[in-house]
């Protein structure tokens, strides 16, 4: 098993730490997991993007020209990773930030109202964890336990009291894909 | 504590690494990409357990000189830095290793010439395996390629720079420092007691004993005689480091009839093209050096005699190729393949260059 995922929105999105949490997920499932991320000034409200690798073997390269699974979360994005996707591959998206809507037809195409789901749950900051739900979801790569146990050693203990808050934005994102 | 398995950046890795050792000094100051070294052990704050001190300094030339003053008084001190700040601290490099003392230099490499980029880069081989400050002088080089590595070529450097009396630099690159990756950090190991550093380090600048007479430590020698005598120790010195400490890792190449050779996050990205190579068929090899200084010549030489052709790929215009065509011990072709200025190729550009290259 071998998943290679890029992540990539706006700075402030939560992308990076998405991809963090994703990776400790993984980590936690004994699996090996790298993460890169773009750093730089592009960062501050501009894209940002990170790849996560998670593999049940070493992992060499964590530079990559094509992904497994993309999650996009802007145009910008979208515009640049489509075509990175490989064939086969799944693209989610969060129509909410995107005006052209993904065309290919030879990889698997998942719309996630995830913007709107995080006004329902009242917390913006939620947003990349009602995603980080639809994407396991949509690839059940980690548990929603490795999930929970990889955001207890991400996030520092001071707030550890946020962690039902985003338990319920995980779970709620896992409602959204239709599968 | 001891085996854990934690998730961190190459440059959290280092600073962890750096308390558990026992380091006794970190002089540093920011830049991109390799801040986090600095941020990390000021998060750690050792001075309140290990004793070990941490500093930022007014500038990279005053660190690097608070690291010769350190390491002057037998103290495992360390500094570091990316690219443009690597250039300031060259003066107090070559002092270092013209006072053939330990200490541990780390250069997170970004894209230059100038102050450049603040993306990856390796551009900065020539400067760091060929001297970087004035005068015959070598550096141990390693090259990580791993957050694993991160972390475990502290201890390993300091453990060369005390053998050799040398400075060692770890010649590191943003993408490595930026990644997170599994790791398992060194054991812990106990900062020396002065007792135990009189006695490994009898050349330090301690206080004199009435049993002694004073060490002096100086890089200054006007008779070109001794000057030379000095020299010479030097360059006898470096032969041994030559014959003992070449270090790599091979990766398909029993077989192989074209091999790549690269060094750092490259060979990660190369290792994969290899993959990819095997899988069309084409017997591709991948020789990864460890050591860049001393760089390990025999095992290029003997590759060389096994194989059609040599890709070499870094990111930078040409400065590793130098090496391996030095070390070529029969003719055959070689090529190079770089991107520059802060662009990171992927695995399929490999792919792409070693089938045009040889046109396979």
């Amino acid at each position: 098993m071998k998943e290679e995922i890029i992540i990539a929105g706006f700075g402030g999105q939560g992308v990076l730490s998405m991809g963090k949490i994703l990776a400790y997920a993984g980590l936690m499932g004994g699996l090996e997991v790298t993460w890169m991320p773009s750093y730089g000034p592009e960062q501050r409200g501009g894209t940002a993007n990170v790849t996560v690798i998670l593999s049940d073997a070493a992992i060499s390269s964590p530079v990559l020209n094509s992904y497994d699974t993309a999650v996009i979360l802007n145009q910008q994005s979208l515009d640049k990773f489509e075509s990175k996707v490989k064939p086969g591959g799944t693209l989610i998206y969060d129509p909410y930030s995107i005006h052209h809507a993904p065309t290919r037809t030879d990889i698997n195409i998942v719309p996630v109202d995830a913007m709107e789901a995080t006004f329902e749950l009242g917390s913006s900051k939620t947003y990349n964890m009602v995603l980080l739900g639809a994407l396991i979801k949509v690839r059940p790569l980690v548990t929603v336990d490795a999930v929970m146990a990889g955001l207890r050693k991400a996030l520092p203990e001071r707030h550890h009291h946020l962690l039902p808050l985003n338990k319920d934005a995980i779970l709620r994102g896992m409602t959204l894909p239709a599968v | 504590m001891e085996q854990e398995v934690t998730l961190m950046k190459g440059n959290e890795a280092i600073a962890h690494a750096a308390v558990r050792c026992g380091v006794d000094g970190y002089f540093g100051y920011p830049i991109t990409p390799q801040s986090e070294i600095l941020e990390t052990l000021e998060e750690l704050q050792p001075w309140d357990t290990t004793g070990m001190v941490v500093l930022q300094a007014e500038s990279e030339v005053a660190a690097i000189n608070m690291v010769y003053g350190g390491a002057s008084t037998g103290k495992s001190c360390m500094t570091s830095s990316s690219s443009p700040g690597v250039s300031l601290k060259q003066e107090g490099i070559s002092y270092i290793a013209a006072g053939e003392l330990p200490a541990l230099i780390i250069n997170c490499m970004r894209g230059g010439p100038g102050l450049g980029t603040i993306q990856p880069s390796q551009s900065d081989y020539f400067q760091a395996t060929k001297g970087g400050g004035h005068g015959d002088y070598h550096l141990i080089v390693l090259a990580p390629a791993s957050v694993q590595e991160m972390a475990d070529f502290v201890p390993l450097g300091f453990d060369l720079a005390f053998k050799y009396r040398n400075p060692v630099m770890m010649l590191a690159d943003g993408i490595i420092g930026q990644m997170m990756e599994k790791v398992v950090l060194p054991p812990v190991r106990p900062r020396r007691t002065d007792a135990e550093v009189a006695l490994q380090c009898p050349w330090a600048v301690t206080g004199k004993p009435e049993s002694r007479g004073p060490n002096v430590l100086t890089t200054l020698e006007l008779d070109p005689h001794l000057m030379e005598k000095h020299n010479i120790h030097l360059q006898e010195k470096y032969d041994l480091i030559k014959a003992n400490e070449a270090r790599c890792e091979e990766f398909h190449t029993d077989d192989c009839e074209y091999l790549i050779v690269a060094f750092g996050c490259v060979a990660r990205i190369c290792m994969k093209a290899v993959e990819e190579a095997r899988a069309a068929g084409i017997k591709v090899g991948l020789l990864r050096p460890i050591t860049l200084w001393p760089f390990p010549a025999d095992e290029i030489a003997r590759l060389s005699r096994q194989v059609k052709g040599i890709l070499v790929a870094e990111l930078n215009a040409g400065q590793m190729i130098e090496d391996v065509i030095l070390s070529l011990d029969t003719r055959v072709p070689v090529h190079h393949f770089g991107r520059l200025g802060g662009i990171v190729m992927d695995p399929d550009e490999i792919l792409v260059a070693l089938k045009e290259k040889f046109a396979l």
